[in-house]
């Protein structure tokens, strides 16, 4: 366990992107600070408006946020309960030490038909474990992005307030104190050795709502929760090395999983800029295919085959409205993600402006959605089962598609507004998807596969890509056809299996991306930028896959996923990017593709280890990989 | 009375529903698919969902055109605009309550509660279904409204 210790002035403090824990229920999430302040929560779903966002900007009352803390100066330490997302802070004081415990309470779909339990809940518990400690609990919520302000009423049960279409109920052991105003509450207690004080606080769209008993109901409550996260962490098959980092990054993708629709999203946030004090600021709570592969690959490999059932049927069958066109995201139901707008009253995370909810990039074309979602279905299957008619349909459909429209510009893979360019990443998920269709074709898993247009279409984009996306002048893939720069994307090429690793091609391309886009310490910037954004977290994890895949030696990619890891904050956590001078966070938080990325780099070390052959071998027909020509 | 009446423009009503709903389905104006809902009722099996779903339906379909029959009868009149009236009444009713009770009838449909456990489930209608798309509401007012205007126009009242 990675136990943090610092001594800060925390009221003072602006709390850093890392400095931020995550605790969730898959269908919300909350970020808790190492302070103790819970500086984001969106209810009821991930994409609701915020009721606290203090993250978005220095003035923490313009966002709100519910903070629970020592009254003066002490230390801070924090870990998750081993294999859960139940988080502890413990505020160290010479006088006294007290824990708080953070989480969104889960149960069994079993005991929630069996007892009534709230739509919505966050428990905070703080338990003085040594001496007396001074505590001061505020509560400050601003909803609607801190558009909105609150009326609390305060009766027998607690406070109540009442936002857009539903009320919120704090309840606690200790009552709070109502600001003048109405608009937030405070308390602050005196605990000694043994004390604890709960607080819970409801959210929900039906009336009446539930009120859970505090007390030992809310004691049972916590412990029923770290027993359902351990017991789902328990599940995973993962056998290989850095099993704590793979187990925290499971935990986090299994809490971006949104459980009602199967849905699995990018971030839990908005706005955690990619250059601070800049405009890189995107609303990540949605669905991007882009990660569906490495999505499934992830579930897949750690044994999570619900959890990859759930995911593949939201893939297939939430998206139909567009089909077969694919968007490039979508809101947790299959519907195309809200347009684009700006928060004005919040000045960004440390003044990186604007603040936008909703996604403009919903309506790019980026064609290798259909590769990631059609690999996706090829692994799959690859483990279980079969594909029933309606599903064939559909992937042939994607197929025909692809078919058809692969010889054209598009955004790519990184999204840029500036315009549409023949990338290559989109052209070999093009070829990705003919090759796994032929695949599953030939393998008896579908019907009705178009062979020869298929076959011929794949051919003449490994042809193009083998052309024109080579330069001979740089000795290097590039990222646009005839074009002369390069992109960490290019890694991927051997790992869908278009060409092995160790081919000289591929080995001139990493080192031109390491030359080009090395930060430093193994992290890899995603494409050239001036001035320069992050390091790309996934692109690292992209690397070691590389290298493991025959592009270096094992013991390279070892090194380098080690190295890797030490840029995820104390609680194993990682963003979308690192900033690699300081070595700190940049982007939406927690990113799951850095941590899909992460587990399935650790599953080709794993496999790589044991000599196992790696995925496209198995889920491909046109691999050229030496294990795929023992094939 | 008329049950020979009943019968035949109850199953001529059902049928174009079904068929209006398969069409706005096709045609992306929803995600919605009663068969396939009702039928996942009996087997998660996709395809055999969608043929037991079917037979449901049009069952369902006849059995509620006598709830229209019967409105008609009780007014001692029929007409297409009268059983307009009823369809969008109909339409309503499917769409608020219906839908809303849908999780807990359906027992492979998740809630909007439902979690962190992942099971693969049909996802949640939402208010007025509009977790299917954002046209739902107006797929199933116009597939109904015409049931009950081809109802209204061709029953034959006793």
């Amino acid at each position: 366990m990675i136990i943090y210790l610092v001594v800060l002035s925390h009221r003072e403090q602006v709390p850093k992107i890392e400095d931020y824990g995550v605790i969730g229920d898959c269908r919300s999430a909350a970020l808790v600070s190492r302070f103790g302040s819970i500086d984001w929560l969106c209810w009821p779903r991930f994409d609701s408006p915020s009721i606290f966002a203090a993250i978005l900007d220095r003035d923490k009352e313009k966002g709100g946020y519910w903070s629970i803390s020592p009254t003066g100066e002490c230390k801070f330490q924090r870990a998750y309960v081993p294999d859960s997302n139940v988080l502890e802070t413990t505020f160290i004081r010479l006088d006294g030490r007290a824990t708080l415990t953070d989480l969104m309470p889960v149960a069994s779909e079993a005991f929630k038909h069996e007892n009534l339990t709230p739509d919505h809940e966050l428990v905070r518990q703080i338990t003085c474990t040594d001496g007396e400690i001074e505590i001061e609990a505020v509560f400050h919520p601003r909803p609607n992005y801190g558009a909105d302000a609150v009326k609390i009423c305060s009766n027998g049960w607690g406070l109540r307030m009442e936002v857009g279409r539903g009320a919120y109920w704090l309840r606690s052991s200790i009552p709070l104190e109502l600001a003048d105003d109405a608009s937030g509450a405070r308390v602050t207690v005196r605990l000694k050795r043994g004390d604890a004080a709960q607080f819970s606080l409801t959210y929900s769209e039906e009336s009446p709502t539930v009120l859970p008993a505090l007390g030992k109901p809310t004691r049972e409550a916590i412990d029923r929760s770290v027993i359902w996260w351990q017991q789902w962490a328990a599940g995973s098959k993962y056998q290989g090395p850095y099993r704590e980092a793979v187990t925290r990054s499971a935990l986090a993708l299994k809490l971006l999983a949104y459980a009602p629709s199967g849905a699995v999203l990018a971030a839990a946030t908005t706005s955690l800029p990619e250059r601070v004090g800049d405009s890189l600021n995107w609303d990540y709570r949605y669905c991007w295919l882009r990660d569906a592969s490495l999505t499934i690959r992830s579930l897949v490999g750690l044994g999570y085959m619900e959890e990859a059932r759930s995911f593949l049927s939201w893939l297939l069958h939430a998206t139909r409205l567009t089909q077969p066109e694919l968007r490039i995201l979508y809101t947790v139901f299959g519907q195309i993600a809200p347009h684009e707008r700006q928060v004005k009253q919040l000045r960004g995370y440390l003044d990186s402006s604007p603040v936008r909810m909703g996604n403009g990039a919903r309506h790019q074309l980026q064609l290798d959605v259909y590769g990631e979602v059609i690999e996706a279905s090829a692994q799959y299957v690859e483990k279980r089962g079969r594909f029933d008619r309606v599903t064939q349909r559909v992937l042939i459909g994607l197929g025909k598609y692809i078919a058809t429209n692969w010889d054209q510009p598009d955004e790519g893979i990184w999204e840029p507004r500036s315009g549409r360019e023949n990338n290559t990443y989109s052209r070999l998920l093009c070829w990705t998807a003919l090759d796994r269709l032929l695949a599953l074709d030939q393998k008896g898993l579908l019907k009705g596969v178009p062979r020869e247009s298929f076959m011929r279409e794949r051919e003449r984009i490994r042809a193009q890509i083998e052309s024109r996306a080579w330069n001979e002048k740089i000795q290097s893939y590039v990222s646009a056809l005839d074009g002369d720069g390069v992109d960490a994307a290019l890694l991927r090429i051997p790992w869908y299996g278009l060409e092995e690793a160790g081919s000289d091609r591929m080995k001139k391309t990493y080192r031109k991306i390491c030359e080009q886009l090395g930060a430093g310490d193994g992290l890899l910037y995603r494409y050239y930028r001036n001035p320069s954004e992050g390091a790309f977290g996934i692109c690292g994890f992209w690397a070691v896959e590389h290298l493991a895949l025959g592009g270096g030696t094992l013991d390279e990619a070892h090194g380098l996923f080690a190295r890797l890891l030490k840029y995820a904050n104390d609680l194993g956590l990682f963003a979308e990017e690192i900033d690699p001078e300081r070595g700190t966070a940049l982007g939406n938080f927690p990113q799951a593709f850095t941590h899909v990325g992460l587990i399935s780099a650790a599953l080709t070390l794993e496999e790589k280890d044991r000599g196992k052959a790696h995925p496209a071998v198995h889920t491909g027909a046109d691999v050229r990989s030496e294990e795929g020509a023992k094939a | 009375m008329n049950w020979a009446s009943w019968l035949l423009w109850g199953f001529a009503a059902t049928v174009v529903l079904t068929t209006i709903s398969a069409a706005t389905q096709g045609l992306g104006l929803t995600r919605m698919n009663l068969p396939y809902m009702l039928g996942t009722i009996f087997t998660p099996d996709r395809d055999q969902a969608k043929l037991y779903g079917f037979a449901v339906h049009v069952v369902a379909g006849w059995v509620f055109s006598l709830v229209y029959v019967a409105i008609f009868e009780a007014l001692g009149a029929a007409g297409w605009w009268r059983g307009v009236i009823v369809g969008v009444v109909h339409a309503l009713f499917v769409l608020v309550v219906v839908m809303g009770l849908m999780p807990g009838l359906h027992p492979r449909m998740a809630s909007e509660q439902h979690g962190p456990e992942a099971q693969t489930m049909l996802e949640p209608p939402g208010f007025m279904a509009l977790h299917y798309g954002v046209q739902t509401p107006l797929a199933i007012l116009i597939s109904h409204v015409l049931f009950g205007a081809i109802l209204g126009a061709f029953y034959q009242l006793k």
